[in-house]
């Protein structure tokens, strides 16, 4: 039954409880659907046989009345997440063979929680990129094609394995990380919901690490209500993360109310950046207008700083990133490449084991660490990472959501924009700043574009007040009525 | 910066080939903190575990790792500010500090830079003369140990141990306020006894506990400041005073010779005495230093700090100033009882309602040379402190006489037995019967009467010689005052 696959987490969850199928048929038939759809390449690890007997085990608890709240759904986890005996790459030859002793904080969470794990998901390489070209292990095809073109497109990136396997129906959910928008962007190029919580509402223990002040990971879904849920399994306190919040988890799920009435609405004047689509200005304007018509209140805000957010972020994450991935070194897991000294065999490890994105921001990391440039690069980024957060707490004195498109353009073809990186890193500019504010930020899919690809919108939350964007999602969700499907799949 | 206020004291200057010099010294100090588990990670510390046993994954650096702040760690820290009079920073900051290498895991140290959690303190100097010398602390900070990497162990490979990984170390920065080798070594004893009465630090720098990098350079007297040099991770107070004394007369001979000083760390090589040069400043690391976003900023509460600071012991200088006013010690016998607390506390139990003077004599005469003879430590002192006092009773009593004493403090640590059985046992019960000391006498007087004759017409010295007599024939128990009043008196008759 091919319909398993088209079942939301919700849904398929009441399924269950009601002994409509059984977990492993749930199962097997996502196990069936990677099969077919390899060509994808959208996942480096697949775990059929872990993910069957976990499926089994969960027919078990559920014919015992037990279960929780994830109970016997099949998703996939980005491979960005350590997992316990089950080789982690983050898609990087540096990690070869690499097979955590331990378990992430959140994966663990959502085993307890009952789902069943398919196998883990291709990404860019250290989640460095937005078109999941920097895998080690190949890009990862979108399963969107545009009308009358059948070129191989990007899924954006990083969490593209997650966004291509969630949105071709190879598994009912997935987890993402978001750095600058490796969750959101993704989720928009290919028609399905993502969901960068507040800095801090997820734990980032066991998640190897780009950015570490900026890393966040969330639920990359079908649904609102299905990202709600998932985050709920998600989130907490975790002592083993000292910048996880010590906050209590509220019912996402319980926010999505439907009920906007005079909610205030922030649009931001400055994001109507040059050279953006109409088709994209277009359907911004339609989310405004779907708000509206459900009571809510639409305000112009400013936000200035904005146009720093690029640079600010790429002297940030590499400079955090060129100390996260020093690790990596040859000494005591993945890859050695060895040399007649001990730094022989660093430079021969690292430069085999990296590839040009992750050598490029290790390098800038570097660089804009090093004596004489720290203040002129990485301190004025502190700063302007100050000011930048603090566009968005005056904004938020005159709102309570902020709508913006999830991204400038719609997906791209696999080999675009690859000669220059600074056009890559523009498809993070609405994005990043949410990350440099330490923000929650999610992406709906609103639309398609006139040959036929995804297009989101993204709503950003006040800190640590996701339920309201849920809420504000929920209708917008509903407003679009996003029912497209790829067509790879 | 290296800038020194210390005003220039000529007797501390030493003498070149043509004419005087002056030593400047700061010195750096690792200690590590005596904690159960490691800085940012739950894994053991135990000294001398086989390789590799006491790791977790934080430690090794491992993927997706995250520090968790030790809080005995920063309690200990805080406690050592405030034992050294120092500033405590309410908010520091952790940062990394950024090189490769095979036994640091994750390719940076976590350490504090900018923001130490402790600031500006000091510390006072007990000199071998009595006389003290404040020297001024820079800084405290909390900071990870590396591992250790092991050359020896295979011809072509090093193996790394990473038990020492990721242990609390506190790094204290010296003001370049010392002058000679001997204020250095004073600096690092009267640091390790601080630390040790706060159960900060074992300081025990054998196993690498405490360890210590010098900064060293010469100047004319009055001139500015001269080129440093820096010896790295020197492991004992001896070799300490050595490499000072070796750096220092090197840097003089370039100097004068017409070289200059490099800037440069050097090592010291404790078989020869000397140092060398290990890596110049050009080579020198470019250590990236940024805030670990990992860990937030470290705020301190309040009540954290005053609980801590509820909880000081007496410290060296306190104890000290108590043992002078209380005790009418002198400023070395003082500053010898107290270096260690658990001596002080056994002459405080000698002390007590006795003789301070005579119980400090016993103490740190007696007591010290018995113990180091048998390499024990005070609290494995086969004399109690009790059974000490025990013996100063008799001597306060006229039981025994001084000399006695001696020979009754062998037997005590002999045979274990107190003072009174060991006097009662051998009869050594000193003689205050003044006729039986008159008999005596008498004896002794009749038997050499010619010395006697000899000693009325002028011969003084041969008083000792009767005394000596009487000793002889009453086995030493004559109390010698009553002995020698009444010799005199008969002798004068």
């Amino acid at each position: 039954m091919s319909d398993f696959t088209d079942l939301t987490l919700a849904t398929a969850r009441a399924g269950l409880a009601a002994r409509k199928f059984s977990a492993v048929e749930l199962t097997q038939a996502h196990v069936s659907a990677i099969e077919r759809n390899r060509g994808l390449n959208a996942f480096i690890t697949e775990t059929p046989d872990k993910a069957l007997a976990m499926a089994k085990a969960s027919d078990e608890r559920l014919a015992r009345g037990e279960g929780g709240v994830l109970e016997g759904l099949p998703i996939a986890i980005k491979d960005l997440f350590c997992t316990k005996d089950i080789l982690t790459t983050a898609a990087s030859h540096i990690l070869d063979g690499f097979k955590p002793p331990y378990e992430s904080t959140i994966t663990q969470k959502l085993w307890d929680a009952g789902a069943n794990c398919l196998g883990k998901l291709n990404l860019d390489e250290f989640a460095m990129g937005s078109s999941n070209v920097t895998s080690h292990y190949g890009p990862v095809i979108n399963p969107w094609t545009k009308a009358g073109d059948n070129r191989q497109l990007v899924p954006g990136g990083s969490s593209g394995g997650s966004a291509a396997s969630v949105a071709a129906r190879l598994a009912l959910a997935a987890t993402g990380t978001d750095t600058g928008g490796s969750i959101r962007q993704p989720a928009g190029f290919c028609g399905i919901v993502g969901l960068k919580p507040t800095y801090g509402r997820c734990s980032r223990w066991g998640v190897v690490a780009f950015a570490s002040s900026l890393d966040q990971a969330g639920p990359m879904t079908r649904t609102v209500e299905d990202a709600a849920i998932m985050l709920g399994v998600m989130a907490g306190h975790d002592p083993k993360d000292s910048t996880s919040a010590p906050m209590a988890v509220p019912d996402f799920r319980a926010a999505l109310t439907g009920d906007i009435r005079g909610l205030r609405v922030g649009i931001p004047k400055e994001y109507r950046v040059d050279g953006m689509p109409a088709e994209i200005e277009a359907l911004w304007q339609q989310g405004i207008d779907w708000l509206k018509d459900a009571g809510a209140v639409p305000v112009e805000i400013s936000l200035p700083m904005t146009k720093h957010a690029l640079p600010t972020y790429y002297i940030i994450a590499p400079a955090e990133a060129s100390a996260n991935l020093s690790r990596y070194d040859g000494v005591r897991f993945g890859l050695r490449v060895p040399g007649a000294s001990l730094d022989e065999m660093y430079e021969n490890t690292r430069a085999a084991g990296f590839g040009a994105e992750v050598k490029r921001r290790v390098l800038i990391g570097a660089y804009v660490l090093s004596a004489g440039y720290y203040d002129a690069y990485y301190l004025k980024a502190q700063r302007l990472r100050t000011l930048i957060a603090r566009d968005f707490d005056q904004a938020f004195e005159k709102c309570d959501v902020i709508l913006t498109p999830t991204a400038p353009s719609a997906a791209f073809a696999i080999g675009e924009k690859m000669d220059d990186p600074l056009a890559m890193y523009l498809n993070d500019v609405f994005t990043v700043p949410v990350n440099l504010a330490g923000l929650p930020g999610m992406s709906v899919p609103a639309g398609l574009t006139a040959d036929g690809l995804p297009l989101g919108l993204q709503i950003i939350g006040r800190a640590f007040d996701e339920e309201t964007m849920i809420r504000a999602a929920g209708v917008l969700e509903a407003a679009a009525g996003f029912t497209a499907k790829p067509g790879r799949a | 910066m290296f800038t020194s206020d210390v005003v220039m004291r000529e007797e501390t200057l030493i003498d070149g080939r043509t004419g005087k010099w002056e030593i400047i010294i700061g010195l750096e100090v690792h200690a590590q903190v005596t904690t159960q588990s490691k800085l940012f990670s739950g894994a053991a510390t135990a000294f001398g575990a086989d390789p590799n046993t006491q790791v977790s994954p934080v430690d090794a650096g491992f993927p997706g790792m995250l520090p968790v702040i030790n809080e005995i760690a920063v309690e200990k820290a805080v406690k050592t500010g405030l034992g050294l009079n120092a500033v405590i920073n309410p908010v520091s900051v952790f940062d990394r500090k950024n090189y490769f290498y095979a036994d640091l895991p994750t390719g940076y140290q976590i350490s504090q830079y900018q923001q130490p959690i402790v600031g500006k303190g000091r510390l006072v100097l007990d000199m071998p003369d009595g006389s003290t010398r404040e020297v001024g602390v820079t800084r405290l900070h909390l900071e990870q140990d590396a591992g250790k990497s092991l050359h020896d162990q295979h011809p072509s490979m090093t193996f790394v141990d990473l038990n020492r990984a990721g242990v609390a170390l506190m790094e204290i920065v010296s003001e370049p306020d010392m002058r000679t080798a001997e204020e250095a070594g004073a600096y690092l004893k009267k640091l390790r006894s601080i630390l040790r009465y706060l159960g900060t630090c074992d300081g025990n720098m054998e196993e690498g506990s405490m360890r210590c990098d010098c900064n060293v350079s010469v100047r004319r007297p009055g001139e500015p400041l001269g080129t440093r040099n820096e010896i790295k991770n020197v492991n004992s107070i001896r070799f300490v005073m050595q490499a000072i004394e070796y750096e220092s007369r090197r840097q003089v001979e370039v100097l004068e010779e017409g070289g200059t000083i490099r800037q440069e760390t050097r090592l010291f090589d404790s078989g020869r005495g000397i140092t060398r040069a290990m890596r110049s400043k050009e080579e020198a690391h470019d250590y990236r230093y940024f805030p670990d976003p990992d860990l937030l900023p470290l705020v301190l509460d309040p009540a954290l700090i005053e609980r801590v600071r509820a909880s000081m012991p007496e410290l060296p200088d306190g104890k000290k100033a108590r043992f002078i006013a209380d005790f009418k010690l002198s400023p070395y016998d003082a500053g010898v009882l107290v270096a260690e607390q658990s001596t002080a506390h056994f002459f405080e139990v000698v002390a007590k309602g006795r003789d301070a003077k005579l119980a400090a004599n016993w103490v740190t005469g007696d007591l010290f040379g018995a113990l180091n003879k048998l390499g024990l430590g005070i609290e494995a002192s086969p004399i109690s402190a009790e059974a000490l006092g025990g013996l100063i009773d008799l001597i306060a009593d006229d039981t025994i006489s001084g000399k006695i004493a001696k020979d009754v403090f062998a037997a005590m640590l002999d045979t274990g037995k107190s003072a009174g059985e060991i006097v009662e046992s051998q009869g050594l019960r000193q003689v205050t019967d003044t006729g039986a000391i008159e008999k005596s006498i008498d004896e002794i007087l009749a038997a050499h009467t010619d010395k006697v004759s000899q000693y009325r017409s002028g011969k003084d010295k041969l008083f000792g010689f009767f005394v000596g007599q009487v000793m002889k024939a009453t086995a030493g128990k004559a109390n010698p005052a009553l002995l020698n009043e009444l010799l005199r008196k008969k002798l004068g008759s």
